[in-house]
C-alpha cells in the first residue's frame, strides 16, 4: 500500500532515521543481554537451599579462657537451647548453606591418589543435624547417638565411618545408580579413608552459591572445634525474632569466659550471599528503564520534528482529499519501518555481544525467546511515542497548504 | 561574534525547551551512568600503594599435586605453606620479607563495665609495617627480635586504641587478649589499602585488620587462619603439629626487591630452595615459582569483580544511544532550518560562519549535558551505595577523586563534541540555493 513511497521519502532524508534506527539497534542489544543477566540470576536466587529458611538462625560462641571446658560447655548449651521454649531444635556445626565460607573435599568411589574425586560440602553435625536444617531424608536413615563422636586431636579418626549425602552427590558419584540405591555403598575420603553412606538427602545446598557443585553436600556425625562453636537453631514457626535476643543473653549468662556474637537468621544469611546479584538485578532494571525512556522520547522528538516539517505537505494531502486516518496511519507505518530496521540489527549486536560476553564472562547465552519478545516490545514503544505527534499531523488543517511561509 | 552566536543559540534553544531540556539530560544521563561504573572499575582496580607497588614481589610456588594444578592450567597455589613460608622468611635473601595470615583474636578489656569482643587480627611477622608503609598516630611495629623470642607485642588500629584508650598515646601500655598480655608497640593510624592488596584471597575489599600480633605467638597458640586454607592431600596425623608440616597453604608470603637484578636472583633462590626440597621428596610437580609485584598480582587474581566489567560494557552502550539520541535530534532540528541557513549562505555567509553559529548551539547543549553529567554521576554512586546497604567496603569504592572528576568533565567535552560535529557538519553542507525555490 503506502510503504514504498514511505521508505522513498525516507532514504531521501535518511541520516536521521539512521540514527534514530542505530538507537533502537543499541537499545535492544543492550536490553537482551540485560534481560538475559536478570533471568540467570533470578533463577540463581530462586534456588531452595533445602533449608526451613523461614525460622532457621546461627549465633556463634568463641571462648577465650584457657581454663574452659569446652566440650562440656558445648553439650550444656546444646541442652539449654533446646530445652528452651520455642526452640524445636538445635545443633552445633562448622557452616550452613549460602553462608560462603565452610568446608570441602574429594571424595572418590576408590582409594587411590591417582583417581579423581568430587568436591563435596561437609557440614559436621550430630543427630539432631537433620531435623534442625529441616532436611528431607528420602532414603536410609538419620544418625543415632552412638554415631556421633568429638574429634580427638591427639588420637582416633579423623573421619568417622557414617555419612548422609545429598541425591546430586549420591548421582555425583555413583551415575549409573538411583540416589537411594547408593545408601549402604562406600566412598572414600583423604583418598583411602573409607565412608559408608547410611541416609540420602533430597536437598541441601553447599556454603558456596557460585559453586558449580552448589547441590553435593555431605552430613558427617562429628563435633569439632576447639573454642568456637557454631550454633544452628531452628524455632518454632513465629517464635524466631522473640528467640534470637533471648538465646544470645541465656548462652552468654550461662558461661562468661566467651563471647556470644554473630546472631544472623538464615533470610539475612541469604540475603548476604545475593547482594550483590540482587544489586545487579536492580541496577539493570534501572538502566533498562531509563534506556526504554530515553529512547521514546527522542523518537517523540525526531518525529515532532518530522511533523513539523511537512506541516505544509500535510495540509496538501488532506487538501487533496485524504482523510485524518491515512496521515495518522503514514507516520506510524514510517515508524514501524525505522524500527524494523533497527530491531532486526540489534539483535544481530545484542547476539554478538551476548557471544562476546559468555565467552569472557562465563554468562549463560541469551534465551532465544528474548530476542523476539524484544523486538515486539520495542516496535510497541515506538509507535507508543510516535502517536502522539503523529495524531497532530492528522490535525494539521488543510488551509495550510495555501498559506505560505 | 562569539557572543552573538551565544545569544543566537541561546534564543534557539528557548524556542523549544522541552526539546533543548530532552537532548541535555539524555547527554547527562548517558555520561552519568558511564562515569558511575567507570569510577568503580577505576577504585576497584586502583593502584592501593603506588609508591611501593614496583618494590613488592608476592611468592607463589608450586607445592601441588603431581596429577592436577591448584588452579588453571598451571597456576601455583595462591598461597604457601607453614614448612615454606618460614624457610623463606628465615633466609632473609630478601630486603625485606612478610609472611602472614588472618585470624581472629577476642579483646578483654580491663577497665570495668566493659565486656570482651571480637577483633579481626593478622598474625605477621615485623616487616610488615616498614614494607606496606604503614602510617602510625603513635609508636611503630615490633622489631624482628620480638618475633625470634615470640614476644607479645601489639599494634592496634585507631579504632581501637579509642575505644580501649579514648585516643590517648597508649604505646607501652598492656592490652589482654584471649587470656594473655600483650604490649602496645604503636597505634595505627587509618589505613585502609582498596584493594587489600596484602591478602586478596581472602576478601580483596574487606577492611584492614584492627589487630596486629607476632606470627610467632600466633603459632603458639595454635591459631589457624581465618580465611581460605587448600590441601591437595590430608595432614598425616590430626594435630596441630602435623597440620604445620602439611602440604597445606594458608598464608601468604610478600618480599622486597628493588631491581630486576634483585628479582633473578631472589628467583634463582627460590628455584634451588624447590630443587632442594625436591631431594626431600616434596613438590612432585616441575619447578614453578611465581614472583608478581602488587599490579601484576591484583590483576592475576581478578581483583576487580566480573560484574563490574559486564557493567562497564553495558554503561558504554548507554552513553552511545544517549549520544546517539541527541545526535538525531539536533540533526533534525538543524535540517528543519535548512530554509534559514540557505538563506544565510545566499546572502553571503560562509561555510566558516554557519559552523561556528551551530557549533556554539550544540556546545551549549554538550556542556549542559556534560556538567549535569557530573551531579548525575554523584547520584548514581550515592544510588549504588544505597543498593549495597551500609556494606564499609562500598563506600571506599564510591568516592570520586580529582582523577575521575577530570575524566568525567574529559568525557562530557568528548560526548558534546561528538553529538554536536556531526548536525554542524551536515548544516555547513546545505547549498545557498536549495531551500530558497520552496519558500
Amino acid at each position: 500500500m503506502e510503504l514504498g513511497p514511505i521508505w522513498r521519502a525516507l532514504i531521501r532524508n535518511k541520516s536521521s532515521y539512521i540514527l534514530i534506527a542505530l538507537q533502537i539497534a543499541a537499545t535492544m542489544a543492550l536490553m537482551v543481554n540485560a534481560v538475559s543477566i536478570i533471568q540467570e540470576r533470578t533463577r540463581m536466587m530462586s534456588r531452595s537451599s533445602g533449608t526451613d529458611e523461614a525460622n532457621i538462625f546461627q549465633i556463634y560462641s568463641m571462648s577465650f579462657d584457657p581454663a574452659q571446658d569446652y566440650q562440656a560447655m558445648v553439650a550444656a548449651d546444646l541442652d539449654a537451647i533446646r530445652g528452651f521454649p520455642g526452640v524445636a531444635n538445635a545443633v552445633v556445626t562448622n557452616s550452613l548453606p549460602l553462608r560462603q565460607g565452610g568446608w570441602s573435599q574429594d571424595l572418590k568411589t576408590e582409594p587411590g591418589t591417582d583417581n579423581e574425586g568430587s568436591g563435596v560440602a561437609i557440614y559436621f553435625v550430630d543427630e539432631h543435624g537433620v531435623d534442625t536444617f529441616g532436611l528431607n531424608l528420602v532414603a536410609g536413615r538419620n544418625f543415632e547417638v552412638t554415631d556421633v563422636s568429638w574429634f580427638d586431636p591427639d588420637a582416633g579418626p579423623r573421619w568417622p565411618g557414617l555419612v548422609i549425602i545429598t541425591e546430586a552427590m549420591a548421582t555425583e558419584l555413583f551415575p549409573d545408580a538411583r540416589p537411594a540405591d547408593t545408601v549402604g555403598k562406600t566412598a572414600y575420603i583423604d583418598n583411602d579413608i573409607p565412608v559408608t553412606i547410611i541416609g540420602v538427602l533430597e536437598k541441601m545446598q553447599a556454603p558456596w552459591k557460585d559453586w558449580a557443585g552448589v547441590e553435593r553436600s555431605m552430613l558427617v556425625p562429628m563435633k569439632r572445634g576447639d573454642g568456637f562453636a557454631r550454633y544452628v537453631i531452628r524455632a518454632e514457626p513465629g517464635y524466631r525474632d522473640e528467640l534470637i535476643p533471648q538465646i544470645e543473653q541465656m548462652l552468654a549468662e550461662r558461661d562468661t569466659g566467651r563471647v556470644v556474637d554473630g546472631a544472623a537468621t538464615m533470610t539475612e544469611i541469604r540475603a548476604n550471599a545475593y547482594l550483590e546479584d540482587s544489586a545487579m538485578i536492580k541496577l539493570l532494571v534501572f538502566i533498562v528503564s531509563l534506556l526504554t525512556a530515553i529512547t521514546s522520547l527522542g523518537i517523540v522528538g525526531l518525529a515532532s520534528f518530522s511533523v513539523a516539517r511537512r506541516t505544509k505537505q500535510i495540509g496538501t494531502r488532506r487538501a487533496l482529499g485524504a482523510p485524518k486516518a491515512a496521515i495518522l496511519r503514514y507516520f506510524m507505518l514510517e515508524n514501524f519501518l525505522i524500527s524494523s530496521v533497527g530491531v532486526v540489527s540489534g539483535a544481530v549486536i545484542a547476539v554478538g555481544l551476548n557471544m562476546w560476553m559468555v565467552q569472557r564472562f562465563n554468562l549463560t547465552p541469551i534465551s532465544w525467546y528474548i530476542i523476539p519478545v524484544a523486538m515486539i516490545a520495542l516496535w510497541l514503544v515506538g509507535q507508543c511515542a510516535v502517536y502522539g505527534p503523529a495524531r497532530r499531523a492528522s490535525l494539521v488543517s488543510p488551509a495550510i497548504a495555501t498559506r505560505s511561509v | 561574534m562569539f557572543r552573538y552566536y551565544l545569544k543566537l543559540g541561546l534564543l534557539s534553544l528557548r524556542r523549544n525547551p522541552i526539546l533543548s531540556g530532552l537532548m541535555v539530560v539524555a547527554i547527562a544521563t548517558g555520561i552519568g551512568a558511564c562515569m558511575t561504573i567507570v569510577n568503580i572499575d577505576y577504585v576497584m582496580s586502583g593502584n592501593p600503594i603506588p609508591h611501593r607497588s614496583e618494590l613488592l614481589y608476592y611468592v607463589q610456588l608450586d607445592n601441588w599435586d603431581p596429577n592436577e594444578a591448584a588452579r588453571g592450567v598451571n597456576d601455583p597455589p595462591p598461597q604457601v605453606t607453614y614448612i615454606d613460608g618460614t624457610a623463606l622468611i628465615a633466609a632473609k635473601n630478601a630486603r625485606r620479607q612478610v609472611l602472614s595470615y588472618p585470624t581472629t583474636r577476642i579483646i578483654q578489656p580491663e577497665e570495668d563495665g566493659q565486656l570482651p569482643f571480637l577483633v579481626d587480627s593478622r598474625s605477621t611477622t615485623a616487616d610488615f609495617f616498614p614494607m606496606f608503609d604503614t602510617p602510625f598516630l603513635y609508636g611503630s611495629g615490633w622489631d624482628s627480635t620480638a618475633d625470634d623470642n615470640h614476644e607479645y607485642a601489639v599494634v592496634i588500629n585507631k579504632e581501637i586504641n579509642e575505644r580501649l584508650f579514648a585516643g590517648q598515646d597508649s604505646v607501652g601500655r598492656l592490652i589482654l587478649m584471649n587470656g594473655d598480655r600483650y604490649r602496645i608497640s604503636g597505634v595505627l593510624d587509618t589505613w585502609e589499602p582498596t584493594p587489600k592488596f596484602y591478602d586478596v584471597n581472602n576478601r580483596a575489599f574487606g577492611k584492614a585488620e584492627e589487630v596486629y600480633f607476632p606470627f610467632s605467638v600466633s603459632i603458639d597458640k595454635e591459631l589457624t587462619s581465618e580465611g581460605n586454607t587448600n590441601c591437595w592431600k590430608a595432614p598425616a596425623g590430626n594435630g596441630f603439629e602435623s597440620f604445620l608440616t602439611s602440604e597445606c597453604v594458608w598464608m601468604q608470603l610478600w618480599v622486597e626487591l628493588h631491581n630486576a637484578g634483585e628479582r633473578q636472583e631472589y628467583m634463582a633462590f627460590l628455584d634451588a630452595y624447590v630443587e632442594s626440597q625436591k631431594l626431600l621428596g616434596r613438590f612432585p610437580r616441575p619447578v614453578n615459582n611465581r614472583l608478581n609485584d602488587v599490579m601484576d598480582w591484583m590483576q592475576h587474581e581478578e581483583v576487580v569483580e566480573d560484574d563490574v566489567q559486564v557493567l562497564l560494557g553495558l554503561a558504554v552502550l548507554f552513553l552511545v544511544v544517549c549520544l546517539l539520541n541527541t545526535i538525531g535530534l539536533l540533526l533534525a532540528k538543524i535540517m528543519r532550518r535548512s530554509g534559514d541557513i540557505s538563506l544565510r549562505r545566499a546572502l553571503g555567509a560562509s561555510r566558516k560562519a554557519i559552523f561556528s553559529q551551530y557549533i556554539v548551539e550544540a556546545g551549549i547543549i554538550g556542556l549542559a549535558g556534560g556538567v549535569l553529567g557530573i551531579a548525575m554521576t554523584w547520584l548514581g554512586l550515592q544510588g549504588i551505595r544505597g543498593l549495597y546497604g551500609d556494606f564499609d567496603f562500598i563506600t571506599r569504592l564510591v568516592t570520586m577523586d580529582w582523577v575521575m572528576i577530570f575524566v568525567a568533565i574529559g568525557l562530557a567535552i568528548l560526548s558534546a563534541l561528538g553529538a554536536a560535529l556531526y548536525p554542524t557538519w551536515r548544516a555547513c553542507g546545505i547549498q545557498p540555493a536549495s531551500q530558497l525555490s520552496t519558500l
